[in-house]
């Protein structure tokens, strides 16, 4: 401080050497701070495991119940065709009475009925109902599921029988960038957006707040440090730690959890530098507006974490929601930034698609930012 | 021990309910979150843009095509003149599926042949693809059945299709009971595990402990209020997902009342546990959310228990919320027999007495 001219240090203006301290400070409180280990490095392996594993939406072996109320060759061919499927785990009946016990239990998501008159239903050739098909209606997205298997296997069966039966306007499906159509391709890359919104939103709204809690934040601003410094020294080690639980994600993702990375780790590293802007502008914003922990963590949950995990179209389709509601995911960073990053790993490096994305991510950034510089600004006022 | 019980109870209650402030962050968020996520989480499929190259012109693409434009989930198809533009159209995730008619494709179906369409759908959303293919199939095989039988005069055998308990398959009916009871869960979670912390951060635990209280005391003092706004927030759910939402409502409220009340229990009994070990307000904020998350995700909400491979499912049986969805929604729709509900119920009774008795240990070695 004894040569203010040779070392930059003024009381007005920029200093990189100020700044550097003052990033110095920070990253030593975060790499002390359990709570931050824990959300940057412990919560994002247990989430990106638990979007692997539990939450599938690929259906594995659905039980379903088979009643056979005839004996026929035919019926026992389709029978038979049932059994052999790979996504139904047949349970044969011979009466309705026992299986929708069980659908009302649970213990089966669905079951065919193949009637007594079978036989004369399918020679007659007048477009009858072969078969009843019953879902469980409870859960939708299952009952669509086995309505529309159950209904292909008798599709196949009519078709191997005899050609004229068969369906004779088809289609041929391609599901491009995920041929084995497995969830947890495009359910990892979205959980990483989970994990940076917890880091840039959660964490710095938590730790920031404490700041102001606690009165150091005050002390911080009663330095020569300006309050650009201090805001620039408190985010940026945020941003490193963000950076490195992105790429230790990332990592796991392509090494443990088998998700290709088709585009590039530059275009990775571009986004997620990207997305971090509105993150931590928003944690940064809410400790601002709360001055308070648990108010800022309930804000930070409320306004951060769940409308990343239920309105970024991560898990739940944005096309398929309400116009009001789609019109408020337009608001929420994370939107931009799942859909790059399922394009980046699973497509490769679509810069028409990534372009607008950012642009979006960087102006809801600036938006948060200028409220929280209004915000700081007023509260140094006396 | 008559009178302290009681007191101590009112106090805990005081302490949530005093002022309007915490009254209002207790039962505000939750409903407001069940009416925007009701909304919001949905695995149907909607509003969904389509792009088709159609090299064929004919017959039966138009037919098709036609077909397609009247049908109810499409939002908006349009057409293009080549495989690439087709291939920037997924790429760029303008359009959800893409179909592509081949130039044989009404001389092949003219023929009697199988015609054949190639269906692009986007892989990075597959499961909205797959239901997107669900229904082109059914559109396809209708117009293929149509065709056959103008040309024929005889008709492919079908099958008939029912939905039990839910005929349309509204998505709603099952998202709201489901969210009814995840909320409540939250809520009482984050109410216990913050009640001994607080406590504790302001060092009134310490005067409890040195209270003529029994550890016992102390933990049923903090059990029964938390399981009264619990019980009472998830009650007010149910009865907004019958009267606003207009879900039916099949089973009984009585035994569903009894499942809140154990689910409840069973989560209090957790928070307690979380209570006792944290030493912070913050900690105690942490462990909500990282014991939360997992407890809903691996619970069934979002997708079925059995999609999970076998040992996660193994580890699902320690989630209340698992019993717990399957009672309210059964209650809701499926008119839940009784011998299903204990089914559902014992579980969550051993959890609440497991970590409830954990609790008392624990606060007991407090003392020490």
């Amino acid at each position: 401080m004894s040569e203010p001219a040779r070392s930059g240090i003024t009381a007005t203006g920029f200093s990189a050497r100020r700044l550097t301290a003052l990033v110095r400070k920070e990253s030593l409180q975060v790499v002390r701070d359990p709570a931050a280990i824990l959300i940057a490095f412990l919560l994002p392996v247990v989430l990106l495991f638990l979007f692997a594993f539990a939450v599938s939406l690929d259906v594995r072996a659905v039980r379903l119940g088979l009643v056979l109320e005839t004996d026929s060759a035919d019926a026992q061919s389709l029978a038979a065709a049932y059994a052999a499927t790979r996504y139904l785990e047949v349970t044969p009946a011979r009466d309705r009475r026992t299986v929708a016990a069980q659908l009302v239990a649970g213990e089966i998501r669905g079951f065919v009925v193949i009637p007594q008159d079978f036989d004369r239903r399918l020679a007659a050739g007048d477009g009858s109902a072969i078969v009843q098909i019953i879902t469980d209606g409870s859960e939708p997205n299952t009952a669509s599921f086995v309505a529309n298997y159950a209904d292909g296997v008798v599709a196949l069966w009519l078709a191997d029988r005899g050609g004229s039966s068969a369906a004779p306007l088809g289609l041929e499906p391609r599901f491009w960038f995920n041929p084995e159509i497995e969830s947890r391709r495009f359910l990892v890359p979205g959980a990483i957006a989970i994990v940076m919104t917890m880091i840039g939103v959660l964490l710095t709204a938590m730790v920031v707040a404490r700041e102001w809690e606690r009165g150091t934040m005050e002390a911080l601003m009663s330095t020569p440090a300006g309050i650009f410094e201090i805001l620039l020294g408190k985010l940026l080690p945020y941003f490193g730690l963000g950076l490195i639980a992105t790429l230790g994600c990332a990592l796991l993702a392509v090494g443990l959890f088998d998700v290709p990375l088709r585009g590039s780790w530059l275009a990775l590293l571009i986004l997620s530098c990207t997305f971090l802007v509105p993150a931590l502008g928003q944690g940064l914003l809410i400790s601002a507006v709360a001055k308070n922990q648990f108010v800022a963590a309930q804000v930070a949950l409320l306004s951060g974490f769940l409308p990343a995990l239920l309105l970024s179209g991560f898990l739940f389709e944005i096309d398929s929601m309400p116009v009001a509601i789609r019109a408020l995911t337009y608001l929420v960073a994370a939107r931009y930034f799942v859909s790059s990053l399922q394009t980046v790993f699973l497509a490769g490096d679509v810069w028409t698609q990534f372009v607008p994305s950012m642009l979006a991510m960087l102006a809801i950034g600036a938006v948060f930012f200028a409220i929280t510089a209004r915000k700081t600004h007023k509260s140094l006022d006396p | 021990m008559s009178t302290r019980l009681p007191a101590q109870i009112v106090k805990e209650l005081l302490s949530y309910l005093r002022d309007p402030k915490s009254r209002l962050t207790l039962v505000g968020p939750p409903l407001m979150q069940l009416l925007i996520f009701s909304y919001a989480v949905t695995l149907d499929v909607n509003n969904v843009d389509l792009v088709v190259l159609d090299e064929d012109a004919g017959r039966g693409s138009h037919e098709l095509i036609q077909r397609l434009q009247g049908a109810g989930f499409v939002n908006e198809l349009s057409f293009v003149d080549d495989a690439h533009a087709l291939a920037a159209a997924i790429d760029r995730r303008e359009a959800l599926a893409a179909l592509h008619f081949p130039a044989d494709f009404s001389r092949e179906l003219a023929a009697g042949r199988p015609a054949v369409a190639q269906v692009v759908l986007d892989g990075r959303r597959a499961n909205a693809a797959q239901i997107t293919l669900g229904y082109l199939s059914a559109i396809a095989a209708d117009t293929g059945a149509e065709l056959a039988r103008r040309g024929s005069g005889s008709a492919a055998p079908r099958t008939e299709l029912r939905h039990w308990f839910n005929p349309n398959l509204i998505y709603r009916w099952f998202v709201v009971p489901s969210l009814s009871g995840i909320l409540a869960m939250l809520i009482s979670l984050l109410v216990t595990s913050l009640s001994i912390a607080r406590e504790r951060e302001l060092g009134t635990f310490d005067q409890l402990l040195v209270s003529p209280a029994t550890p016992l005391e102390i933990v049923i003092g903090k059990t029964v209020p938390a399981l009264i706004i619990g019980s009472v927030l998830g009650t007010v759910m149910i009865l907004a997902g019958v009267l606003l939402f207009r879900i039916p409502f099949t089973g009984s409220g009585v035994w569903l009342l009894g499942g809140l009340m154990l689910f409840i229990l069973s989560m209090v009994g957790i928070g307690l546990m979380l209570s006792s070990i944290c030493r912070t307000q913050q900690q105690a904020i942490l462990g909500t959310f990282s014991i939360g998350v997992p407890l809903v995700l691996i619970s069934g909400f979002a997708t079925p228990v059995e999609n999970m491979p076998d040992w996660l499912q193994l580890i699902a049986q320690a989630s209340p919320l698992k019993y717990y969805l399957v009672i309210v929604r059964g209650s809701f729709l499926k008119a839940l027999p009784s011998t299903d509900l204990l089914a559902n119920m014992w579980p969550m009774l051993l959890i609440a007495l497991v970590t409830l008795s954990s609790a008392v240990v624990i606060v007991k070695r407090n003392l020490q």
